[in-house]
């Protein structure tokens, strides 16, 4: 029996048993931002200890960083962390794309970017969406603090194996159905605890047309769906998106390369379980309520809690409503937004943007909607020169590069309970700073689709999308 | 580094309803700009035991004077789920809790509690609605988890069976809930599997 990615990964990092049982695992690539590394560096401090392998360790600042004057922000606790962020870095020899670099943004951008996030490799990031870094077929893990130290220490952490889930999506996509609306279809149906004890492999004709950025967006995801670390095989794509990147090795790079795919999950691969789905059946996917999996295709109404399952799901379904202050049973294409925001580590790629621009020029954000597009990195900034023009006359403001709206840490946030159309990965209670605010997950051209008509509505009803969404 | 076995903690409880309560509800992200995790207890639930509008404490069972100095939290399924920030492990173990007793937990906040010496157990909806019913009838009952033997006791007289993966369980046990220094202890090995990989 052949192995699985996964498998493969893991044993090559494997550095010993613990005495508890689990495993020390080399951590090849470690990623940190300016929220969860500060308390790390502390940690290191106090024990005496170094960075094992600086030259491991990348950084930038994301969380906080404002996309309005991003070098001085307002709030003096911003500023302070994003100083504790570069005296770490001097300090213990890390390289660190800050805002000066030209190369700052989400770190789950920055990594792919520079050609830091490559296949075969482990990475972990003080962050729960470095599954994003999946998409290159690594094993990538999002980190608690402690943890972060222990990366910084020893360039290892204790982790325990989790099984793999072949999740197989074939057929072909409708036009106007994008990967974030696969991803939300996947969560749905697998539910935003489906994936606990897991690694998601994404495989099949649907994950192999799609392009490097749309299987990031993917990847994403995983841990919305509960799952530990989501990843797709690398292939031909990734080479090529990987090529002459800035940390690439080119000296030999076709030995690199075929080193890089022997790490693909063989064809016999033992997997715990396998799911099927036809792509066919995903629509424009939507959420409705304050947890990943409440989504539901644009045409469907919001759940009605007479209709739940079991009393647990009722009340849930009830705590949502409640929440988002809607009403069971009603369609979801109408619903008034108040906010649209393109952006984020799930939605905020060139490819995100260029797909938005072919539609909405002619049209215009409506009355009340403030619309805001935030590149994901400052890279995606500079390439998407041109693009500002587009999304400006439609009514959009196009921000510097950073997490923005995605969560509540930096000055972007909904006001009281103002709804937000958004292209980011969450849609708790809170998440976009407001305690009451409320999100409502889709993808990027959804959310213009949003912005443009002033509520939840169905995009290839306004615009003429005939092309197939995923790059083929 | 000496570190303390972990093996049961004891206190009153307190029930905490919802199912997926997720880690910006434990700790709301605006909380998390420090450099240091000192003085995040107080964070702990914020949203949620203030109202949003007028800043007034809620009816949120952390706001009951009665619940007032728990330590064991109670949950319903996929405790903790959502972000990877050990903000939200850390607010609670600074908010004075020893213990969670869930029907199942997010891994990475399960991970994170480990880590931190706050044991995380799984115990079936059945029990955890008798032990909440006991609690609420008379918040004076102790709870027990027993994470050598991996059971609940209450002063009320409940006891079952509660679980927990046996890595956890025995860094817990064995005082290697946090685990650098056996970490660094490997470093020749770290090194060793280091030379053997292409990229590093
Ligand atoms: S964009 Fe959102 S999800 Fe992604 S790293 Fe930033 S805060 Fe986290």
């Amino acid at each position: 029996m052949g192995k699985s990615l996964f498998q493969k990964v893991w044993e090559a990092h494997t550095v010993g048993s613990l005495a508890d049982g689990r495993t020390q695992l080399f951590i090849g690539t470690h990623l940190i931002h300016e929220v969860t590394s500060p308390q790390a560096f502390g940690m290191l401090r106090d024990l005496g200890l170094k960075v094992k392998y600086p030259k491991r360790t990348f950084a930038t600042v994301d969380h906080i960083v404002p996309t309005i004057n991003q070098d001085a922000p307002q709030d003096p606790l911003a500023s302070d962390m994003m100083e504790a962020l570069q005296q770490n870095c001097d300090e213990f020899g890390v390289t660190y794309f800050d805002l000066k670099s030209g190369k700052q943004g989400i770190v789950h951008v920055v990594g792919p970017e520079q050609g830091i996030t490559q296949p075969g490799t482990t990475i972990a990031c003080g962050d729960s969406h470095t599954a994003t870094h999946g998409a290159f077929g690594a094993i990538a893990f999002g980190i608690g603090t402690t943890q972060v130290r222990d990366v910084l220490a020893t360039q290892t952490m204790a982790l325990a194996p989790v099984k793999v889930r072949r999740i197989e999506v074939n057929g072909e996509l409708q036009p106007g159905v994008y990967a974030k609306d696969v991803i939300l279809h996947i969560i749905r149906q697998l539910g935003a605890k489906g994936g606990i004890g897991y690694a998601y492999e994404y495989a099949g004709d649907v994950f192999d047309r799609m392009s490097m950025e749309e299987r990031m967006t993917v990847c994403n995801m995983s841990i919305e769906g509960g799952a530990r670390c989501g990843y797709v095989n690398p292939d031909a794509k990734t080479l090529a998106y990987l090529k002459g990147r800035p940390y690439v090795d080119m000296n030999d790079f076709d030995a690199t390369a075929e080193r890089w795919l022997s790490f693909a999950s063989d064809a016999d691969a033992h997997y715990d379980d396998i799911v099927k789905i036809d792509a066919a059946d995903i629509e424009p996917t939507v959420t409705w309520g304050i947890s990943p999996d409440h989504g539901i295709s644009i045409s469907e109404n919001i759940p009605d809690p007479a209709h739940a399952k079991s009393n647990e799901q009722k009340a849930t379904i009830e705590e949502a409503l409640s929440y988002m202050k809607l009403e069971a049973g009603m369609p979801i294409d109408g619903v008034k937004i108040d906010v649209a925001f393109i952006g984020s580590c799930t939605n905020g790629r060139l490819s995100d943007f260029r797909e938005v621009a072919k539609y909405i020029k002619g049209h215009k954000v409506a009355d009340g909607v403030q619309a805001i597009v935030v590149p994901g990195s400052q890279i995606v900034a500079h390439q998407g020169k041109g693009l500002d023009k587009i999304f400006s006359e439609a009514g959009f403001e196009w921000r510097g590069a950073g997490c923005s709206m995605c969560l509540a840490m930096n000055p972007d946030k909904l006001v009281g309970d103002q709804i937000c159309a958004s292209s980011s990965n969450r849609n708790f209670k809170g998440r976009q700073g407001s305690p009451t605010g409320r999100t409502v997950l889709m993808s990027p051209v959804m959310v213009a689709a949003a912005a443009i008509k002033g509520h939840v509505t169905d995009a290839r009803k306004l615009f003429t999308i005939d092309s197939q969404a995923v790059a083929s | 580094m000496a570190i303390e076995p972990v093996t049961q903690v004891t206190g009153r409880g307190v029930f905490i309803p919802g199912a997926d309560i997720d880690t910006d509800r434990i700790i709301p992200a605006r909380f998390m700009k420090c450099v240091t995790f000192d003085g995040l207890g107080e964070f702990a639930f914020y949203d949620v035991r203030f109202n949003p509008d007028t800043g007034e404490k809620t009816d949120h069972p952390l706001n009951d004077e009665r619940f007032k100095g728990a330590s064991i939290l109670l949950a319903g399924v996929n405790f903790g789920c959502g972000s990877s920030r050990e903000h939200a492990p850390q607010s609670l173990k600074k908010y004075g809790f020893d213990g969670v007793i869930a029907e199942s937990f997010a891994e990475i906040f399960f991970g994170n509690s480990t880590t931190l010496g706050m044991p995380c157990v799984v115990a079936s909806a059945e029990n955890i609605a008798r032990l909440r019913a006991d609690v609420e009838a008379d918040p004076s009952v102790e709870i027990t988890i027993d994470i050598e033997n991996l059971k609940v006791f209450s002063s009320s007289g409940m006891e079952f069976n509660v679980e927990m993966p046996a890595s956890a369980q025995e860094a817990l046990v064995s005082g290697r809930w946090d685990p650098i220094q056996e970490l660094l202890d490997n470093s020749s090995a770290i090194e060793t599997t280091a030379e053997k990989l292409f990229y590093v």
